[in-house]
C-alpha cells in the first residue's frame, strides 16, 4: 500500500488557496451555498489534500467527485471519516478544485472526473489512507506536545486521548500537525472495527435539498453577473453563416449580441430578457455534413458497417461449430439513440477578468472543464478556477464540457460575468447523445438444447474516441462491457465494430452495459425458449462455474418467487449481469393491454461486495430501475434531416409516479471489495421486461423502446 | 410597470413587463431560487409554487396573473426544516440530485392541504406532474404518507 501517493505532489498552501477563493476577489461556497472560508471562524489548517481543520474546531472534509445525486457528497467524506475518527454528522463538505495529480480518477486513468461508478471504488483505500495520514499527524503533534509516545495516545471523535484523561481537540493540533511530514505508512481499522462505512447513514445532503437553499449551477450569482442564451444549429455541428442581431439588441435588457463558435447569444440583464430577445435572431446557418443523416441512414449504416472488427475473445472455433449445426439461432438487436435529460438544463456560469477566468457550475469533470477552456480561450490552465455546485443529475452528459466553454467564451466576449442557461429544447436537441447499436448474436444449439458454440457481433459508435482521443484501431473498453456473459459456452467469438455515425454521442448511464445487457440477455432467453426450457432453470445450468452469478440469479428467483405462477394476468423475465464488480439479477413482473405494457414490479438481487453506505445504495437501484425502465419502455431521440425531433418532455416522456413499480431489492452480505451501483440496475431493466414481454405475448421484441416496437410488432 | 403582490407572506413590487413568467420574478428578481425551471412549458413541475395555495407551474404563470395575489414557494414551508414535509423529507432520504424536490414538496403540500390522508391513488394523481429523473417517486410517495400521519396527530 502506497500512503504516500495521494499527497506527495501536493502543496498545501494552493490547495487551501483555490479551494476556498475565486480569483477576481468572489469569494463563493460549494457546500451547502456556504463558502468554505465562512464554514470555519477559525484559521484552516490542512494536513493533507483531504482534510481541513480550523482552530475552532470546524472539520471539513473534501470530495473530489460531483454530488448529482448518487450520493458521494456523504459516502467520500464517510471513508475519511472512517479512519480519522470523526463524528461524520459533525463535519463539513467541499467539492475539490481541479487538481488531477491529487484528485485524479485512477480508475478512469487518471482524469478528475465523476462517472463509471469508480467514486467508491477508487476512493476505498486512498480515502481511508487519507483519513489515517491526518489522524497519525494529530496524534504525533499531541505526543509533541506532551512529550510521550505515540503509541501512548489515541484519536477518537475528533481528539486525540492521552493517559490520565488528558485529551486535546483535533482543532487545538491542526497547525501543528499540519507542519509535520504526511506519513508514508500507516495502519488502515480493520473492516470489523468499522464504525461509521457500512452503517445507514443520512445524507449530508438532504437538508439543503429540502429547504431550497442547496446551490446548484442555475442558482449561482455574482456581483454584476449577466444572463445569456445561446441559438445553436439546429443540426448538431453546424455553423454561423451570417447573422442579424439588430433586432435583438434593441429588446429591453439586452446587453449584446454576440458571435461564438456554437452559435449566437444575447446577453440581458436577466435570462427573460435574454430568452426572449433570442427569439429575434435572424440566423443564416452552414448546416455541415449532420445535415443528411436520418434515424433510418444511421441504423442502416450501423447494420451494414464495413469497419475492421476489434476481436474482443475468442474461445475455441465457434464460426466453424455454428456452420456445421443441425441447429443454429440468430438474432439482432437494436438499441436507438438516447438523450440524458437531466432535470437541470446544462449551464455554467464563467466570470473573466484581467486574463484570469472563474467557472462555477455543474461538472462531471474538473480538469476536463480546466483544460478545454484553457484550450478554447488560449489561456492557461492555471489562469482558470473552477467551483463545482451540485448537479442537478448528470447522467454522464455533465462529464461533457460544451455549454462551460461557451459560458467562458460569451463571458470573455462581454467581459463580465455571465451565466448561460439552456432551455429544455436547447438541452433536448444538443445532447452527446447515447449512440445507437446493433447486435448481430447467433449459436448453436445442440441436442439437449444447449450452446454449443455463439458468435457476438455488436456495432457502435465509440465516445471514448472522442471524449478522450482513443485510437480507432484501439478496443474501446466502454463499448465491450457486459458483453462476455457468464454462462459456459464451449466455443465463443465477439467482436466489437467501431462505426461512426457522424452524430456526436456521449456517455449516458451504464454505458455499454446496457446495450449489451440488452442483447445477451434477450438472446440467453431466446435460446431458453427454443430449448422449451424455463428461463430461469436454462441459465442455472450454465452458470456451474459462476457461483457469484448463479447466487444472485437464484435469490432473485426466490424473491420473486419464480417456482410459483405470477398472478393472473402476469408475466415475468429474469435478467442477469455483472458490471462495475456487481453481480446482479433482475425479475420483472408485468402485464400487457392493448399493447401498453404496465411493470408491476421489479426485484433486484445485488452482490456489490462491501457497501459504504447501503440506504444510497437502495436508493441508486431504485434510481437505476426507474432511469432503466423510462429507457426500456419508452425513449428514444430520432433525427430527420439531421434534427433532433424529440424537444421536450412530452415527446420524450419519462417515467412519473403513477408509472412507478414496486420495487423489491436484497442485498447480498458480502466482504468482496467493492462494488460500483450507480449504473448497473439501469442496463438490466430492458432485458428484464423485454423477457417478461415475451412471456406474456409470446412475442420477441428485439428493438428499444419495447412500447414503440411492439405497437409496431 | 410596477406589480404588487404577496410572496411568503411578504408585500412585494416588481418592475418586469407584464408577461414575465412568475419563475423568473421570483428567482432572478426577488432572489429566491429554490423554484427551479425544468421545461419552461408546464410538464415537468420543477417550478410548482402555490397561488392563493393552489399549485401552478410559476414558468407559464406570467407576472401578470399574479397581481394581488397570496404566492407561496418553498421557502415558506420553513428555512429550518421543521415542516412535517420535510422532517419526512429528511427521515426518508428522500433528494436524490434534489433539483426537482422544492416542486416535488409544494405539489405534496398542496395535496395534504385538501386531503389529510391521501391513498396510493391520491399520491398518483396529485404527483404526477412532478418528473424526478432520479426516481426518487417511492420515496416521495412515503414520505408524503408519513407527513400526512404527523399532520393528523398535530
Amino acid at each position: 500500500m502506497n500512503a504516500s501517493l495521494q499527497t506527495a505532489s501536493l502543496n498545501r498552501r494552493n490547495f487551501l488557496k483555490t479551494s476556498s477563493t475565486v480569483t477576481g476577489g468572489l469569494m463563493l461556497g460549494v457546500s451547502l451555498g456556504v463558502p468554505l472560508s465562512t464554514q470555519a471562524a477559525g484559521t484552516l489548517y490542512t494536513p493533507n489534500a483531504w482534510v481541513h481543520i480550523a482552530d475552532d474546531n470546524t472539520i471539513t472534509l473534501i470530495s473530489a467527485r460531483s454530488e448529482m445525486g448518487q450520493g458521494v457528497y456523504t459516502s467520500m467524506p464517510m471513508l475519511i471519516a472512517e479512519e480519522l475518527n470523526v463524528d461524520i454528522r459533525r463535519i463539513k463538505v467541499a467539492i475539490a478544485p481541479p487538481d488531477g495529480k491529487v484528485y485524479g480518477n485512477a480508475l478512469l486513468g487518471g482524469p478528475q472526473l465523476t462517472g463509471g461508478s469508480t467514486s467508491v471504488r477508487d476512493g476505498w483505500e486512498k480515502l481511508r489512507i487519507a483519513g489515517a495520514q491526518v489522524r497519525t499527524m494529530l496524534v504525533s503533534a499531541a505526543a509533541a506536545r506532551w512529550n510521550v509516545d505515540a503509541s501512548t495516545l489515541r484519536a477518537e471523535n475528533g481528539m486525540v486521548i492521552g493517559a490520565k484523561g488528558r485529551r486535546a481537540t483535533y482543532g487545538s493540533l491542526a497547525e501543528a500537525a499540519s507542519k509535520l511530514p504526511v506519513p508514508e505508512r500507516v495502519a488502515l481499522k480493520d473492516p470489523k472495527d468499522f464504525t461509521i462505512i457500512g452503517k445507514p447513514t443520512k445524507r449530508l445532503d438532504t437538508p439543503a435539498k429540502t429547504n431550497g437553499t442547496a446551490e446548484f449551477g442555475i442558482d449561482v450569482k455574482l456581483p454584476g453577473m449577466v444572463y445569456a442564451s445561446l441559438e445553436q444549429c439546429p443540426v448538431i455541428g453546424g455553423t454561423v453563416k451570417s447573422f442579424d442581431g439588430a433586432k435583438a439588441k434593441a429588446m429591453p435588457g439586452v446587453i449584446d449580441v454576440v458571435q461564438i463558435p456554437d452559435g449566437v447569444a444575447v446577453v440581458a440583464d436577466s435570462y427573460w430578457h435574454a430568452s426572449k430577445a433570442r427569439a429575434a435572431l435572424t440566423i443564416v446557418w452552414d448546416e455541415g455534413a449532420g445535415a443528411t443523416i436520418t434515424n433510418a441512414s444511421m441504423l442502416e449504416g450501423i447494420r451494414k458497417a464495413t469497419d475492421k472488427p476489434l476481436p474482443l475473445k475468442a474461445v475455441g472455433d465457434a464460426d466453424a461449430v455454428i456452420a456445421g449445426a443441425a441447429k443454429v439461432v440468430r438474432a439482432e438487436y437494436v438499441s436507438p439513440l438516447l438523450a440524458h435529460a437531466t432535470m437541470e438544463p446544462m449551464n455554467f456560469t464563467a466570470s473573466y477578468s484581467n486574463g484570469k477566468m472563474a467557472l462555477i457550475g455543474p461538472t462531471q469533470w474538473q480538469d476536463g472543464a480546466q483544460g478545454a477552456v484553457a484550450k478554447a480561450l488560449g489561456m492557461k490552465p492555471e489562469d482558470i478556477t473552477v467551483i463545482t455546485t451540485f448537479l442537478g443529475g448528470g447522467f454522464g452528459r455533465r462529464i461533457d464540457l460544451d455549454f462551460i466553454v461557451q459560458a467562458a467564451q460569451i463571458s470573455k466576449a462581454v467581459n463580465k460575468p455571465v451565466k448561460l442557461l439552456w432551455t429544455r429544447e436547447d438541452d433536448m436537441t444538443h445532447d452527446f447523445y447515447r449512440p445507437m447499436s446493433v447486435h448481430q448474436l447467433a449459436a448453436a444449439v445442440g441436442p439437449d438444447g444447449k450452446p454449443t458454440a455463439m458468435t457476438f457481433r455488436m456495432v457502435s459508435q465509440s465516445v471514448t474516441g472522442r471524449v478522450f482521443g482513443l485510437p480507432g484501431e484501439a478496443q474501446d473498453p466502454l463499448m465491450t462491457e457486459a458483453a462476455l456473459a457468464p454462462y459456459e459456452i464451449p466455443a465463443t467469438r465477439h467482436e466489437i465494430v467501431k462505426h461512426d455515425s457522424g452524430l456526436r454521442v456521449g456517455y449516458w448511464r451504464s454505458v455499454s452495459h446496457a446495450l449489451n445487457a440488452f442483447a445477451n440477455e434477450s438472446f440467453i432467453g431466446e435460446l431458453a425458449a427454443g430449448a422449451g426450457k424455463d428461463p430461469y432453470a436454462y441459465r442455472m445450468a450454465l452458470l456451474e462455474k459462476q457461483p457469484r452469478f448463479a447466487n444472485v440469479l437464484k435469490m432473485a428467483a426466490d424473491k420473486a418467487g419464480w417456482a410459483t405462477s405470477a398472478p393472473a394476468g402476469r408475466f415475468r423475465g429474469i435478467a442477469l449481469m455483472e458490471g462495475y464488480d456487481t453481480y446482479m439479477a433482475q425479475v420483472a413482473e408485468i402485464s400487457v393491454k392493448d399493447k401498453q405494457i404496465t411493470v408491476h414490479k421489479v426485484t433486484v438481487v445485488a452482490d456489490l461486495g462491501r457497501m459504504v453506505n447501503p440506504d444510497t445504495v437502495i436508493a441508486q437501484i431504485q434510481s437505476s430501475v426507474v432511469f432503466g425502465l423510462t429507457a426500456a419502455l419508452n425513449s428514444q431521440i430520432t433525427l430527420d434531416k439531421g434534427r433532433v425531433q424529440q424537444t421536450n418532455f412530452g415527446d420524450y416522456p419519462v417515467l412519473r409516479m403513477n408509472e412507478v413499480p414496486v420495487i423489491d431489492i436484497t442485498l447480498v452480505p458480502s466482504t468482496e471489495k467493492p462494488g460500483g451501483i450507480g449504473e448497473p440496475a439501469t442496463a438490466l431493466v430492458a432485458p428484464a421486461v423485454a423477457n417478461a414481454l415475451f412471456a406474456a405475448t409470446g412475442k420477441r421484441i428485439r428493438q428499444l423502446p419495447l412500447h414503440d416496437n411492439l405497437a409496431r410488432a | 410597470m410596477s406589480t404588487k403582490f404577496n410572496v411568503n407572506g411578504r408585500a412585494v413590487s416588481v418592475n418586469a413587463e407584464p408577461d414575465t413568467p412568475l419563475l423568473w420574478v421570483i428567482r432572478d428578481e426577488l432572489g429566491m431560487t429554490g423554484t427551479k425551471f425544468g421545461c419552461g412549458v408546464a410538464l415537468c413541475g420543477a417550478c410548482t409554487v402555490h397561488l392563493n395555495g393552489q399549485p401552478v407551474r410559476s414558468c407559464q404563470t406570467p407576472l401578470s396573473a399574479v397581481a394581488g395575489k397570496k404566492v407561496a414557494t418553498v421557502e415558506s414551508l420553513s428555512r429550518n426544516n421543521t415542516h412535517p414535509l420535510q422532517v419526512a423529507w429528511i427521515k426518508h432520504d428522500v433528494p436524490q440530485c434534489g433539483y426537482c424536490q422544492s416542486g416535488q414538496l409544494m405539489s405534496a403540500a398542496a395535496l395534504l392541504k385538501g386531503n389529510g390522508n391521501p391513498s396510493d391513488a391520491d399520491i398518483d394523481a396529485a404527483m404526477s406532474g412532478n418528473i424526478c429523473r432520479c426516481g426518487t417517486y417511492p420515496r416521495i410517495k412515503a414520505a408524503i404518507k408519513d407527513a400526512a400521519s404527523t399532520m393528523r396527530k398535530a
